[in-house]
């Protein structure tokens, strides 16, 4: 087998099995980093010897077994030195078993549980939110630093640093490796289901560079999210999570034109919808709706968009449904943004003038003071009402204001056209 | 990026047994479990279907089973996966559950499916 062909397979290998390997590692050594490690330090073994070996019927076991034998090695040697892990002796101390049937017993079983855990503590409250994302997706996501960069448009050794900054908090601030429970599960599950709205977001509408969209981010948020709803069935909020980034997902490809423009969605062929996608989109929301979760958060913004999946046309649209569901979304989650949207469809709904009106009590909120889109959305209502001067106006405002090359240039365009 | 893969084989009548069965159930619930699996399923005997053809601007339509083919599709799946090379290393380990519970011999077509919009399907 050629050095490039094994390589290659250890990618793939890598992708599949890394979550796994790491979480298995991770609660018996009680530290992120230190599995992150030991995982590691195991491809590096299959880079040396698959070449020469080919690769093993069962790559993800190789690894495993790889991993759990320098687990053992390096649990040994600290034994012998006596540097013995203050909170590795606690572990051990508490089961009163020898280290390594417990460790095979331990990566064995529960794998489902230490995945749990493993985003859990990715998404650790203790890590900014930036960090968050880069774990999640360095973790769970078996991403490389390089790539993480890449997605997030920052040099490699700024991501380099933040990940190593970010496994020194968790291990600084002993953060358990557990699922949470009781009433922490539910504040400490909004966290994760955050991370991976934003890791999703920031591939749905880049907020800055010249690209409109990274769909390569978006994958990774929904692969993650279809990962939770795998492991924790029974939340209803996961699956609308997934039904509302299965159901945005579908419109990645109708969301740019030929030349990398975007193209919104009331203008979107949506021919090219994605249909599959569409389909996991309402059988997750249903999912979420029968578990009780109908109100929730994610839930009701999946709804939202699922309004607009089910219009075979723009014209078909239910804008007065997507109100309603604004109402709802604005009642539990007030927030000038959810307000700005509700705007938009009481625009749709009942006529640009309705949706004006709760525009102009926005402008004075400082959350929105920065925000392209208060303006572009306040212009688009001034153009439906014929004030093209000052629809021209909030139009050149909210070019000012964007950071991403393709959406300024969206807004110049639909000034000149007034 | 999405893949579908299409498993062909032989037709000879012989159905997977309930262990093949269970073995490829195990290794679609694990993709799940991954969350790279959109959707997979087999596919029933060609006596069952049918051919549509279009040849010199005339269509037509002829009834299984399709006698004449050397090879027919048996199955297929849909990866959401990162690169081709986790599509492959998924349909190696489909290949692998076969191993010892299948004996005719297969080959698995993998196939990027458009879906990125700057292909610009």
């Amino acid at each position: 087998m050629t050095r490039q062909k094994a390589a290659d397979a250890i990618d793939a290998v890598w992708r599949i099995e890394s979550a796994r390997l790491i979480a298995g590692l991770a609660r018996i050594v009680g530290d992120v980093g230190q599995a992150e490690d030991l995982a590691q330090d195991a491809m590096v073994a299959a880079l040396e010897q698959w070449p020469e070996s080919g690769v093993p019927d069962n790559p993800g076991a190789w690894l495993m077994a790889t991993a759990k034998h320098r687990a053992i090695d390096q649990l040994r040697r600290q034994k012998m030195q006596g540097q013995k892990h203050e909170h590795l002796g606690r572990e051990l101390g508490e089961r009163q078993v020898s280290p390594e049937p417990a460790l095979a017993a331990a990566i064995d079983d529960h794998v489902g549980d230490d995945l749990l855990s493993l985003i859990f503590t990715a998404c650790h409250p203790v890590l900014t939110t930036e960090a968050r994302l880069a774990l999640t997706l360095r973790l769970l996501g078996g991403l490389t630093t390089d790539e993480i960069a890449r997605a997030f448009l920052v040099p490699k050794a700024t991501m380099q640093q933040r990940i190593v900054r970010a496994k020194r908090t968790l291990a600084a601030a002993r953060v358990p490796f557990e699922v949470p429970r009781g009433a922490e599960l539910g504040q400490r599950l909004e966290s994760v289901l955050e991370v991976i709205y934003l890791i999703f977001n920031e591939g749905y509408s880049a907020t800055a560079g010249d690209a409109w969209v990274r769909p390569a981010l978006c994958e990774d948020a929904l692969r993650l999210g279809r990962i939770l709803a795998e492991l924790a069935p029974a939340e209803p909020e996961v699956h609308g999570l997934v039904a509302l980034m299965e159901i945005q997902a579908s419109r990645l490809r109708a969301r740019v034109g030929p030349k990398g423009e975007p193209i919104l969605l009331l203008d979107q062929d949506r021919g090219r919808w994605d249909h599959l996608l569409i389909g996991r989109g309402l059988t997750a929301l249903g999912r979420a709706e029968a578990l009780g979760g109908a109100s929730g958060p994610y839930t009701l913004q999946a709804a939202i968009v699922a309004c607009h999946a089910r219009a075979r046309t723009a014209d078909e649209t239910d804008w007065t449904r997507i109100v309603a569901l604004y109402d709802a979304l604005a009642q539990l989650i007030p927030s000038p943004v959810v307000e700005l949207n509700r705007a938009v469809a009481l625009g749709m709904a009942f006529g640009p003038a309705a949706g004006l009106e709760v525009v102009d009590s926005l402008t004075a909120d400082p959350a929105l003071a920065g925000y392209h889109l208060l303006p572009s959305v306040r212009g688009d209502l001034l153009a439906k009402l014929g004030r093209r001067e000052e629809a021209r106006a909030e139009f050149a405002r909210a070019a000012n204001l964007t950071q991403n090359v393709r959406e300024r240039e969206l807004l110049h365009k639909k000034g000149e056209a007034l | 990026m999405r893949f579908m893969t299409i498993v062909k084989t032989r037709e000879t009548g012989a159905r997977p047994s309930p262990a093949l069965i269970e073995a490829i159930g195990k290794l679609g619930a694990d993709a799940a479990k991954q969350g790279v699996m959109v959707g997979m399923g087999g596919l029933l005997p060609t006596a069952l279907g049918a051919r549509a053809r279009l040849a010199k601007g005339k269509i037509t339509v002829t009834d299984g089973p399709f006698t004449e083919a050397k090879e027919i599709i048996g199955g297929y799946a849909i990866y959401d996966v990162a690169s081709k090379k986790e599509a492959i290393e998924w349909t190696q380990r489909f290949l692998e559950a076969h191993i010892g519970l299948w004996d005719q011999d297969l080959e698995v077509e993998v196939r990027q499916m458009m879906d990125d919009p700057s292909e610009g399907c």
